[in-house]
Formats: C-alpha cells, sequence, structure tokens
C-alpha cells in the first residue's frame, strides 16, 4: 500500500515532464493514463484507510480526512484528463490574441498535470509546512493557468487571482508558523510540524497562539477556498480560465484549501474544545452562502454563474463544520465528494455550450436542449445535482448537514442554510432554463439583456415583423462537438447518482472513520 | 537546544536592543516604499529589507548556538537580497522599463490615496498591529517581544502598500515585503524551525516571485502599461 503514496505522486510529475517533450499528440494519451491510473489508485487506498492510517517515511501520510479529498481530487483529474482531449481538438479556437495552437497546447497539458499533482500532493502532505508549500505551488500553476488564455480579461483575472491567493496565503504561512510556535512549546525546537505530533500533544498547547494560528489559517486557506470576503478574485479566476481548468479548481482546489483548514480544526479543535473553531467557520461560511445566493441572481456569464455557486458550496462546507455534530461532519465529507462530481460536470458541460455556442453569455446561448442532444440534459441534472435535488450526492449530504444542524439545535441556522441553498438554486433555475428550454428563434430572446443598442433594434424590429429572422444561434444544427466531452460528464453523473442512492460501504465506513477523527479532540 | 534553552534566562540586553534597531530598520524600509517614485527604487528598498532580515538571523544563529540559521541567513540573502531583486530589474528592462522613460518608471503617482494620508493609514495599521500582538501572550525563546510586533506590524503595513498602489510591481514587492514580514515572525518565534522546511518556503518564494515576473510581463503585453487602474473589465 505504501507504493501506492509514492506512486501516486510519482505519476503525474512524470506525466508533466513527459508532455514537456513527446509529441504533441501523446500528451493528451499520457495525461489520460496518468489521470485513471490515479483515480484507481486512489480507490484502491479508500479500503485501507477506511481502517488505519498509512504513513511513509516520516513525509507521506494518509487518513480517512486525506482519502476523501483525494478521491474528490483523483476523480476530478481523470475526468478532466478526458474531457481536455475533446477541448483541445482542432476545432477549439485558443484565446483571443493569435497564439500559436501547438504552444498553446503543449503549455496545456504540462501546466494540467503539474496542477494535479500539486493537488494530489496536498492531502499526501504529514505536516502542516508542506501542506502549505503543495497549496502555495497549486496557486503559481493555476494561475499561470488561468493566464495561458492570453485574453485581456485571463491576464485581469490570472493577476487578481495571484496577488490575492498569496497574500492569503501569506497569512495562511503565519498560522503555520504560529502552530510551530504553539507545537514548540511541548515538543521542543525541533519538530517538523506533523498533523500527528499535534494532535498528540493538543491538550497542553498555549490557548491564545492556537486561537490566531486558527483564525489566520481560516483567512489565508479561506481566501483560496472562496469564503467571504475574500472571495473576490474566484468569480474572475473560473470565467477567464480554460473550461478543464476551471472544472478542477472549482471541485477539486477549493477543496483541497478546505481540506487545509479542516487540519487545522482537528488541532484547534481538539486544543481548545471545538466551541471557537466552529464559531469562526460558521461567521464566514453563512455570510458566504448568503451572498453568493444572492449574486447567483442576474449573472450574465454562465462559468461566472458556476463560479458563484461554488462561493455557495464552499459556504455550506463551512456551515456543516460549524454544526460540529457527527452527522453533519458526515454530510460535509460527503459534500466534497458530491460537488467534485457535480461541479466537474457543470463546468465540463458549460465549456460545451461555450464551444457550441461561442460565446459565454447567457443571454447568447438558447435552446441547449434541442440543440445538444447529451450535453443539454447533462447540464440540466448537474444543475439539479448543484441544487440539492433528489436522488444526487449534494441532496444526501445537505440533508445530513440540515440534520447535523438540527441535533446541534441551531435551527436559526439550519432555516438560514435552507433559505439560502433554495434561493442559490432558483438563480441557478432561472438563467439555466433560459439556456435550454427557450428555443434558438429570436422572437423570445429578452432584449433588455445587454446587446448592444444596434443589435436589440435589429430584434425588435424583426419581432414585430414576425419573420423568422435568425440570430446566430439558429445557424448551429443539433449534435456534440465531441464524444470526448460527453464521456466524462456522463461518468460524473453516474458518479453522482451512486453517492445519493446508494454509498458503497467503503464509502460510508471512510467517513465514519474520518468523523472519528474529527471530532476525537473537541467536545 | 540546551544553549537555546541557557539562553532564554539570561539574555544579554544588548542583543534584544540590536535585534529589536534592525526590526525597526525592516519597518522603515517597509515605509520607504511608499514614497519611492521610481520602479527601481523600490525593487533596491526591497533588497535592502531582505538584507537586514539576513544581518539578524546571523545575530540569532550567532548569540544562541543555531547554526541551521547560518545556513538559513546565507540562503535568504542569496535570494532575496540578489536573485529576486535582479530577476526583477532584468524584467523590467526586457520590458523597456528602465530609468530613462519617465512614462514607465514612474509609479509616484499610482497611489489610491495621497501619499500622506497613505502614511498615516499605515502608520494607523503598524500601531494596531504593534498593540494587539501583546494581546496574544507569544513569547519568543530567542528574541525580545518587541522585535514580534513589529514583524507584525510590516505584514500589516505590506497589505497597506498592496491595496492603495496600482501599479503591478508595487503590488509584487508589496507581497514580497509582505514575505520578509512573515521571516521576521518566523525569526522571532519559530528560530528552531527545521532547515529544510525553511528551504522549502525559500524555493516557494522562488517559483512566486518567477510567477510573478511571468504575469507582470503577461500584464503589460494585455494593458500596455504597470497600472491596474484599467483592468476592471471582470466585475459582478
Amino acid at each position: 500500500m505504501h507504493a501506492v503514496l509514492v506512486l501516486l505522486l510519482a505519476l503525474p510529475a512524470a506525466a508533466a515532464l513527459l508532455c514537456v517533450r513527446i509529441p504533441l499528440r501523446i500528451a493528451p494519451v499520457v495525461t489520460a493514463v496518468s489521470g485513471i491510473v490515479c483515480f484507481g489508485l486512489v480507490l484502491a487506498l479508500v479500503p485501507t484507510a477506511a481502517h488505519g492510517d498509512l504513513q511513509y517515511a516520516r513525509l507521506l501520510r494518509v487518513d480517512a480526512l486525506s482519502a476523501v479529498f483525494l478521491l474528490a481530487t483523483g476523480f476530478l483529474y481523470a475526468a478532466v484528463a478526458i474531457y481536455s482531449v475533446g477541448y483541445l481538438s482542432p476545432g477549439h479556437t485558443a484565446g483571443g490574441h493569435d497564439q500559436e495552437p501547438r504552444r498553446y497546447a503543449r503549455r496545456f497539458w504540462v501546466g494540467l498535470n503539474v496542477f494535479a499533482w500539486a493537488m494530489l500532493a496536498a492531502p499526501l502532505m504529514s505536516n502542516l509546512a508542506l501542506l502549505w508549500v503543495a497549496i502555495e505551488i497549486t496557486t503559481v500553476v493555476s494561475a499561470l493557468l488561468v493566464a495561458i488564455e492570453n485574453t485581456d480579461g485571463a491576464a485581469e483575472a490570472a493577476w487578481k487571482y495571484v496577488l490575492l491567493a498569496s497574500a492569503g496565503l501569506g497569512l495562511a504561512l503565519l498560522a503555520t508558523i504560529f502552530a510551530y510556535y504553539s507545537g514548540a512549546h511541548v515538543l521542543g525546537q525541533s519538530y517538523d510540524l506533523g498533523f500527528t505530533q499535534l494532535l498528540g500533544v493538543a491538550t497542553r498547547l498555549p490557548h491564545a497562539a492556537v486561537q490566531l494560528t486558527f483564525v489566520l489559517a481560516v483567512l489565508g486557506f479561506g481566501t483560496k477556498m472562496g469564503l467571504f470576503p475574500v472571495h473576490t478574485w474566484l468569480p474572475d479566476a473560473h470565467s477567464e480560465a480554460p473550461t478543464p481548468v476551471s472544472a478542477l479548481l472549482s471541485g477539486s482546489l477549493l477543496a483541497i484549501c478546505f481540506y487545509a483548514i479542516l487540519r487545522y480544526y482537528q488541532v484547534s479543535a481538539a486544543a481548545l474544545g471545538s466551541r471557537f473553531p466552529r464559531d469562526a467557520l460558521l461567521v464566514f461560511g453563512v455570510a458566504s452562502l448568503l451572498l453568493a445566493a444572492l449574486y447567483l441572481f442576474g449573472q450574465r456569464d454562465i462559468k461566472r454563474l458556476l463560479a458563484y455557486s461554488s462561493v455557495e458550496h464552499m459556504g455550506i462546507l463551512a456551515i456543516g463544520v460549524g454544526f460540529g455534530a457527527p452527522v453533519a461532519l458526515a454530510g460535509v465529507l460527503l459534500h466534497v465528494l458530491g460537488h467534485a462530481a457535480a461541479k466537474g460536470n457543470a463546468f465540463m458541460g458549460a465549456g460545451v455550450f461555450v464551444q457550441k455556442f461561442g460565446t459565454k453569455r447567457i443571454a447568447n446561448i438558447r435552446g441547449g436542449l434541442d440543440l445538444l442532444p447529451w450535453s443539454g440534459p447533462l447540464f440540466v441534472l448537474a444543475i439539479f445535482a448543484l441544487g440539492a435535488m433528489p436522488p444526487f450526492g449534494l441532496f444526501r449530504s445537505e440533508f445530513e448537514i440540515v440534520a447535523g444542524g438540527l441535533e446541534a439545535r441551531s435551527y436559526v441556522l439550519a432555516a438560514i442554510l435552507i433559505i439560502g441553498v433554495t434561493v442559490a438554486f432558483l438563480g441557478l433555475a432561472v438563467s439555466v432554463t433560459r439556456m435550454l428550454m427557450e428555443p434558438a428563434g429570436p422572437a423570445r430572446q429578452p432584449a433588455r439583456e445587454l446587446v448592444p443598442a444596434a443589435a436589440a433594434h435589429r430584434e425588435a424590429g424583426s419581432t414585430a415583423a414576425g419573420s423568422t429572422a435568425r440570430p446566430a444561434t439558429a445557424t448551429l444544427s443539433r449534435g456534440e462537438p465531441t464524444a470526448w466531452m460527453v464521456v466524462p460528464v456522463a461518468a460524473g453523473a453516474l458518479a453522482l447518482l451512486i453517492l445519493g442512492i446508494h454509498p458503497p460501504a467503503e464509502l460510508t465506513e471512510l467517513f465514519s472513520r474520518a468523523v472519528a477523527l474529527l471530532t476525537r479532540g473537541g467536545s | 537546544m540546551s544553549g537555546l534553552l541557557a539562553a532564554t534566562v539570561a539574555a544579554p540586553s544588548a542583543l534584544d536592543g540590536g535585534a529589536n534597531v534592525v526590526a525597526v530598520g525592516v519597518l522603515l524600509a517597509e515605509f520607504g516604499m511608499f514614497r519611492q517614485a521610481l520602479i527601481r527604487d523600490q525593487v533596491r528598498l526591497y533588497a535592502a529589507q531582505s538584507a537586514l532580515i539576513s544581518v539578524l538571523a546571523v545575530v540569532v544563529a550567532a548569540s544562541r548556538h543555531l547554526p541551521d540559521l547560518y545556513a538559513l541567513a546565507g540562503l535568504s540573502f542569496a535570494l532575496k537580497a540578489v536573485i529576486v531583486p535582479v530577476v526583477l530589474t532584468r524584467l523590467l528592462r526586457r520590458i523597456g522599463l528602465t530609468g530613462s522613460d519617465p512614462r514607465w518608471s514612474d509609479i509616484a503617482g499610482t497611489g489610491a490615496l495621497s501619499l500622506a494620508s497613505t502614511v498615516l493609514v499605515a502608520i494607523a495599521v503598524a500601531a494596531f498591529g504593534f498593540f494587539t500582538t501583546a494581546r496574544f501572550g507569544v513569547r519568543s525563546p530567542v528574541l525580545p517581544a518587541t522585535a514580534l510586533a513589529i514583524s507584525m506590524a510590516v505584514v500589516l503595513v505590506s497589505f497597506v502598500l498592496m491595496i492603495v498602489r496600482r501599479d503591478v510591481i508595487s503590488q509584487a514587492i508589496g507581497f514580497l515585503s509582505l514575505e520578509n514580514g512573515i521571516s521576521l515572525t518566523s525569526l522571532v518565534v519559530a528560530a528552531g524551525l527545521p532547515l529544510i522546511l525553511e528551504v522549502a518556503f525559500l524555493f516557494d518564494l522562488l517559483v512566486v516571485a518567477v510567477v510573478f515576473g511571468l504575469l507582470i510581463r503577461v500584464h503589460h503585453g494585455s494593458a500596455e502599461s504597470m497600472s491596474t487602474a484599467d483592468i476592471t473589465s471582470l466585475r459582478g
């Protein structure tokens, strides 16, 4: 089993190195194989991690908690690798400026593998310092991937992202240093910040320093996780990045940063009791949920819409931990997996729309269900899943989180959670219904959207004349751009169904062990 | 480690005073960055600030018998006082930002606030950081608590720099000096942090600096300027 840990680190790194040199047409194959094998390795790890911790050479360590996040990342890495084969196929027009497509593809494949490598490395690390280093690497790689499109928007988004995320991670580094300081009181000066060491002596750590550590960690890693009020980079980066990268950013990277917060939560809850860290997370969670739910209305860009939905879901995760009841924590872990699959699916679906219609603007996407026989319905399913409709995994997880809230007697917060989730679903549903259900013809196109005045006038004129004038969409024929972009989405939908209807026994055991890890110290 | 413990008992006050002076120097350098009008000077100030921190690391290493810190001081001097500033300067030269062209080199006017208000805000923020740090009761085994309070002030002031300046270079330098503030904090409260982890942090800083450089070039290519005032298309 220890070989699995090493392989999980080595494979994506090797794939990235290979992609630097090998002929460009093989790079997708290498990446897809690496993604699928990594997912297989993580799956193989689950039964072991459900029963005990794995440690290798003091540096690598997997317990039930990290296995959950490895699962989310491994799944999305595989899905996105396959999806990217279609995304980069010759039809794809890369970037706004004329950029050599071969150079673009080379950078994309190398970057994708390095990004996946850093995200798989983070949950494998056995100490807080290397966890921070791995997350910082994810920042710089993903910032370059955001900038890869080389448009003005991408340059702006990448700069905002790298500056805000790095500043946030600066705070997280301070948290790491204060964590070391707290531990050094008990463990002596030369210990290497391992979680198990810190947890072992948690009750003897100085309280004020641990409080400072936790608040800095929530602010710092929360910046990258997209918690309000430090989420502002998130919609920009998610909307300007290439779609496969958006899917990884949203489904996996945000979760990895949440994982870092959970590690600090474990230590703080064991040292201070869980009251203080739970309250801190509740504040950020509720603010993020409510803000994002409102922002979901009136978005004009399909990928920004999904990005705000990510802020909402990260808020739900923080609230779930804030409730603290075991059933809510189990719900949170299931939510991480469900969100990875659902948001990955939604972004990958949106990528098909963007490619088909040639625009990210919701106002210009119409008749999706007619024109895209597979991606259309799958996108609907992904949105239903994000809105926590049964029978998908997120329904089960949000149900558990609300049940945990009731159990913890946080009735008001549970009510706020339900209202927030409902409002968010409405916001998503309105835009998505327009994109999918409204026919592609011009008659129903709402002219009040920000169409340039001349175009709006022309539309109004043609409607009045009752002619069957056709906007750009009407020229599109029915059909999928490529099967590569459908298969991973179908796999994601299947995963969501499995998580919702009957999670496998191994997974349930994994969750209960992870919940035991999270609640062991606190009361 | 026995030397470390012994040192906590009888700390020579001359050393404490010296350490505080160096820490104040770091804070002053941070304030100096507000008034630099030329990118080149700002980069130099950053190099000087980094050098001060390396000096402090050597002082701690010598007085507390922590040999690891010599290596750290050397590495951090090489990286932060030499390599990163040189890389930044060369980057600026490559995209045509030399001192001879006032359009590019002058960044004095890019503040969102006037210089005086900025400095007042920074003083308020620094005072806040300085006085609240005491509340957490963090005692350092190697350096006086004042140095910790000053390092928190440096961290907060670097955030002010990043917020009020509206050009990518100042923002990048703001981030790098934030990291200097964190290094100072780490010297005070975590002097015994294993060298391997410190090296990992430094390596990470190098990667971040390179990526900042790349993105500055991308930004320059797309916006044709160093200013961030005109990149406001993404909102909502």
